[in-house]
């Protein structure tokens, strides 16, 4: 019976991946022109308004130009290496998304539909495991370039990423020890019947959003590409696409990291003061869907918001920040929720 | 020395309180000020939709006038030139032949009149030494184009529209400016 394959569910799942990747493509792509809108807005400038009505087709003109740019693969470079970083910074960012619940089921002509393409007991370990795999992208394609400010962006890139998911992993961990389940789907459903997590983990939520921050290599944490001191930093010499691919690899991490946020702490698709048991299932599905992006585009304001407020920090500053003061937080808050867990013995 | 403002602030190099060490509170406040300019009203005017009002005084693009029978004021005496600090004006005068008195208003006019528009500043002197009304400054650009060559107009490019034949363009060439120092 080896060969019982369920085509129905290969066929769900084809068309789950599909949407889902595309999906995240199609927000990243957005998310370039919403940043671009709300830096004009925050400036009191109008931002693009050419392309198309209120400037909508600009990312597209803007993906068309680095298409048609001349690409360049520097000489003294190694040529697979060199293409192999931002393909594998793309591939990271794409595959994160597998494990995210993105909504209820739905019934899909007498069939019940997921809304999540595989609920892996494990899921937020594959989210890190895959998150920390992003780094090889920045770090292959800085040393590839052999060019010395590519390589030392690459090498901050590097040791910031590394820094701070220490941090990261700890005020996770007590998050987990309040949902006993490493299952994104299992906390949501948890955190539709009870308070949702950033109620009862405030400060682990703020360590995990600054070290969110840092991850996503966003200001004030933009040290990598810092222009001013390293040019471009680690894509310095990437042209055409493949520097495409790294600036669209890093807004679909920013969606990744805010869906994470949403799902993790603020009850992913969870409508709150609302209980979806009273509305038909597809209903109930669409408009977790609707809670969900409503959060994840509160999450993707917050990270432009912080861009173009806050200028960036100095490197010593961010590793003082990242080993001297967010860690040993993030060890408090773990031995602290430890501690009330044992006390009140849940 | 006396300060210019009173925005100078001594630099304070105490060390930082606990609160300044938590950075989110100044970071809050810094994110406060942001988004307090969303609401604020953006200076920027979106340009070729909506065009800011020119003064009274702006001098643009200059324009040969016509009397009220569509007769070309220019006479041709070469003022105009004399006056141009920045020597854009060339002109060749003819004599007005018989049967051409509806076209040009006295004996003598300007067989070629060419202004090199790269060399013009647009001060209007032209304007002022005219005796006979015949050139000003319009309220119109002079728009781009791509070669040099092109910057170099001539009487077709530079002659009010007809004020019988097209009076509506008539009027619109002639804009405020004219209405104000022309007295015919």
């Amino acid at each position: 019976m080896l060969l019982a394959i369920d085509f129905a569910l290969l066929l769900e799942k084809l068309i789950l991946v599909v949407v889902v990747v595309f999906a995240s493509l199609g927000i990243a792509m957005y998310t370039t022109f919403a940043e671009r809108k709300v830096a004009a807005i925050l400036q009191d400038r109008r931002g693009p308004n050419r392309a198309g009505p209120f400037g909508l087709l600009q990312p597209l003109a803007d993906g068309m130009k680095l298409f048609f740019k001349e690409e360049i693969i520097p000489n003294f470079s190694s040529k697979f290496l060199f293409v192999m970083g931002p393909a594998l910074a793309m591939l990271t960012a794409c595959m994160t998304s597998a494990v995210i619940p993105w909504g209820d089921k739905i019934d899909f002509f007498g069939r019940s539909v997921d809304l999540q393409i595989a609920d892996v007991n494990i899921g937020i370990l594959y989210v890190f495991g895959v998150v920390s795999l992003g780094v090889y992208g920045i770090m292959i394609g800085s040393w590839a370039s052999n060019n010395k400010f590519s390589l030392m962006g690459g090498l901050r890139a590097a040791s910031q990423i590394i820094s701070y998911e220490l941090a990261m992993g700890i005020s996770l961990i007590a998050l987990l020890m309040i949902t006993g389940t490493l299952s994104l789907k299992e906390m949501v459903v948890q955190q539709q019947h009870g308070y949702w997590n950033v109620v009862l983990q405030p400060l682990g939520f703020l360590i995990f959003l600054v070290c969110a921050f840092a991850e996503c290599n966003r200001t004030p944490f933009d040290l990598p590409e810092a222009e001013n001191e390293l040019i471009g930093g680690y894509h310095t010499e990437y042209s055409s696409m493949k520097l495409g691919f790294y600036l669209f690899s890093e807004y679909i991490n920013m969606f990744i990291s805010s869906v994470v946020m949403a799902t993790l702490f603020f009850g992913g698709y969870d409508i709150p003061f609302f209980d979806e048991s009273v509305l038909s299932p597809n209903v109930a599905a669409i408009l977790g869907i609707v809670a969900l992006m409503t959060k994840v585009i509160a999450f993707i304001f917050l990270f432009m918001w912080v861009r173009w407020t806050i200028p960036r920090f100095r490197y010593d500053q961010l590793m003082h920040l990242g080993w001297r003061i967010l860690i040993p937080l993030a060890l408090f808050n773990m031995l602290a929720t430890g501690g009330v867990i044992l006390f009140f013995n849940k | 020395m006396q300060a210019l403002t009173n925005k100078a602030k001594q630099v304070d190099r105490a060390a930082m309180s606990f609160m300044e060490k938590m950075y989110l509170p100044a970071i809050i406040k810094g994110m406060s000020i942001t988004f307090s300019h969303i609401f604020k009203k953006k200076p920027t005017i979106n340009y070729p939709e909506k065009t800011r009002p020119f003064s009274p005084v702006f001098r643009g693009m200059q324009i040969l006038n016509r009397d009220a029978e569509g007769r070309e004021n220019c006479t041709a005496c070469g003022l105009c030139a004399v006056a141009c600090p920045a020597e854009a004006i060339t002109m060749e005068a003819a004599e007005r032949q018989t049967g051409e008195e509806n076209l040009y208003r006295e004996e003598k006019y300007a067989a070629k009149y060419e202004i090199n528009m790269l060399r013009c500043i647009f001060c209007g002197l032209c304007e002022e030494a005219c005796p006979k009304d015949a050139i000003y400054l319009s309220e119109t650009f002079t728009p781009a184009d791509y070669q040099r060559k092109q910057f170099i107009y001539s009487k077709n490019d530079l002659l009010i529209p007809h004020p019988q034949e097209n009076p509506e363009a008539y009027k619109k060439a002639l804009g405020n400016r004219a209405n104000k120092t022309t007295v015919n």
